[in-house]
């Protein structure tokens, strides 16, 4: 996933706009409509009003479509799937109990969660530590060195799993959670995040706790870090959500049925879909439903997460 | 531990007695280790593996190596197998991208209103966020499919589309890559549709209200501001958009297999080199040279964009 998260565009050599975005714990974005309820000069009244919410509703049916498709077919009985695939008439949980036996679903969510949270976790401390050197502390070649670990974000991961797949194998490591966190315990996004945000610490705070006795340990538990937990939060989330829907690489370093994860116990399911779609239908929603309540909770982090450096103010 | 006060003294104009800037090295060299093991091992060594693989030919079981130099990559660059793939990758961008980004503009601009319950519209379209790729993929596989599929089953829609139902969108060799794309857009939207909100409310209100305060009207407006405010999250969508058309995987593993055979219509350069049929398969060389010529496309393209299209990008003041 390393270049999906391309290099902030604007916030590289403002990174105390970024900062003080992601510092002060404000969401950059409300989905949930503005915070100010005043009447809009261009809100829509009348017949337009009408329109426009007649508009909105004929986009959310072709947006929704597939999943509400889904949905049915994973509520029917499997019998029932073919006549009026659109229409909702006889409901089963049947179908998603069948898959969650037959898929062995149960075991793929718990092979997900774990690789994702040892990702996630590893990931927010490598990249907390680093981007503290970078943003604090003084030494030769530092502005190199930095230039060297964001250029690795240049690298597509589709591009080295050919030979990360082999030193995985060579270090016995196929089919296991090894294998399948270890080559992305650390990276340059999380890095480059933090360290502007870190660079946002007035250095009048990291002189007083010098003469406090606090080392560079003590500021960065007690200071440092917990500043930066919006973008923290953020990070993690997006670490998370990046394992978790990893496709490829369980795929080159699994074979054994079950350490497979989510996404790539899919690819298992899928083989059934002619015979038994309902089956499919029911396991792709409980693969997806864990990811659509997380995310419902952690919207802001989410939305963070994703706008980080993209957008200006 | 010096602790920070080390180089208080000199912190200002940016000077420091040569034993004050090394004081802090040891402590650097440990905090930076972690990250620059993991980094080194998995990122910069295979890129320069796959460099080295790529030049070199051996025989079946990997033995007997002979380098070739640049003209391997030249001679995989000119296969006809690339050249598919390359043919399909470019393809595939052309379409998800323009209509990636025209949709996700188009349902941000129509949910940026004052209304009555916009939240839950705005929730419903950010929806497909959740969705991974495998998870897309299975919902337009199921849509798609010729015989138990979705559109397939809708009588009126198969009779519409005949194709839908034989041989299937995904089996004709003239939809394939417009039935993958179309999931690929769809479950890119949410993605899109965050973003270009994000961006609208950072578009101050006044410009819109001084704008129509002059007379212009909202489609005048939607050109003269916000096209040009949406600049910086545009060039950033599209970037975003773009490498994610040229690492396409999953979707054509699920929908297609990269079929139909045996033009391989469907065969983007990733799955010409990790797919199940790929000839290369078993072949790390090949597939290393393929893998650096993916890294060098996109390190072109990324390139081409900021230099390109950010010369005319509006970042505000």
């Amino acid at each position: 996933m390393a270049t999906d998260l391309t290099l902030p565009i604007d916030g590289a050599d403002d990174p105390d706009e970024l900062g003080a975005r992601a510092a002060d714990g404000a969401a950059t974005v409300d989905l949930g409509g503005r915070p100010e309820r005043s009447r809009g000069f261009d809100e829509p009244t009348g017949l337009r009003r009408v329109g426009r919410y007649g508009l909105l509703a004929a986009v959310v049916a072709i947006v929704v479509f597939p999943i509400y498709t889904t949905l049915i077919a994973a509520l029917k009985p499997g019998d029932k799937v073919f006549d009026n695939p659109l229409v909702p008439d006889a409901f089963t949980l049947d179908v998603i109990r069948a898959a969650w036996t037959a898929g062995n679903l149960d075991r793929y969510l718990i092979n997900s969660l774990i690789v994702a949270t040892i990702v996630t976790v590893c990931q927010l401390v490598t990249s907390v530590l680093a981007a503290y050197a970078f943003a604090i502390l003084r030494f030769p070649g530092r502005t190199l060195i930095f230039f060297l670990f964001t250029a690795t974000l240049l690298v597509p991961a589709e591009a080295i799993m050919v030979v990360n797949r082999d030193t995985v194998d060579s270090l016995g490591w196929l089919n296991t959670f090894q294998g399948l966190s270890v080559p992305f315990l650390a990276t340059a996004f999380g890095i480059f995040l933090l360290r502007q945000v870190f660079l946002t610490l007035p250095r009048d705070l990291l002189d007083a706790a010098a003469i406090d006795g606090v080392g560079h340990f003590g500021f960065m538990r007690h200071v440092a870090v917990p500043l930066v937990r919006p973008t923290l939060g953020a990070l993690a989330l997006f670490s998370f959500l990046g394992t978790w829907n990893q496709y490829l690489w369980p795929n080159l370093v699994i074979t054994e049925q079950d350490m497979n994860t989510v996404q790539s116990g899919l690819r298992i399911l899928q083989a059934s879909i002619a015979n038994e779609p309902n089956l499919v239908m029911a396991g792709t929603v409980i693969a997806a439903l864990p990811i659509f309540i997380a995310l419902l909770v952690f919207q802001r982090q989410l939305v963070r997460g994703l706008t980080a450096g993209a957008v200006k103010g | 531990m010096s602790g920070p006060m080390a180089d208080d003294a000199t912190d200002t104009d940016g000077r420091r007695s040569g034993r004050r800037r090394w004081a802090e090295l040891p402590l650097a060299m440990a905090m930076l280790a972690p990250a620059a093991v993991i980094l080194g091992v998995f990122v910069v060594y295979p890129l320069a593996r796959a460099m080295w693989l790529g030049q070199q030919r051996c025989d079946n079981f990997g033995n007997d190596c002979v380098s070739n130099g640049i003209e391997q990559y030249v001679d995989v660059f000119r296969s006809v197998e690339f050249q598919n793939a390359l043919g399909v990758t470019l393809q595939f961008a052309a379409i998800t991208v323009p209509f990636g980004v025209i949709l996700g503009v188009g349902l941000a601009v129509l949910a940026d209103k004052y209304l009555r319950g916009i939240g839950a519209f705005r929730a419903v379209f950010s929806s497909t966020v959740a969705t991974s790729v495998a998870v897309a993929s299975l919902m337009w596989l199921f849509l798609l499919q010729p015989s138990v599929g979705v559109l397939a089953n809708v009588s009126w829609f198969s009779e519409l589309f005949p194709t839908v139902k034989d041989p299937g969108w995904l089996q004709d060799p003239s939809t394939a890559l417009w039935a993958v794309a179309a999931s690929s857009v769809w479950a890119n939207l949410g993605f899109t549709f965050i973003l270009v909100t994000a961006g609208l409310q950072g578009i101050p209100r006044d410009l819109h209200e001084a704008a129509a305060v002059d007379g212009a009207g909202g489609i005048r407006r939607f050109w003269s501001i916000t096209v040009p405010m949406l600049g910086p999250t545009l060039l950033f969508v599209m970037i975003v958009t773009v490498t994610r058309a040229f690492q396409a995987y999953g979707e054509i593993d699920l929908l297609t297999g990269g079929g139909p055979q045996p033009d391989n219509p469907t065969t983007t350069i990733p799955y010409f080199i990790y797919g199940q049929n790929s000839p290369i398969r078993n072949d790390v060389g090949l597939q290393a040279a393929t893998a650096v010529l993916l890294f060098l496309l996109l390190l072109g393209i990324s390139a081409l964009q900021l230099v390109g299209v950010g010369r005319r990008v509006h970042y505000g003041d």
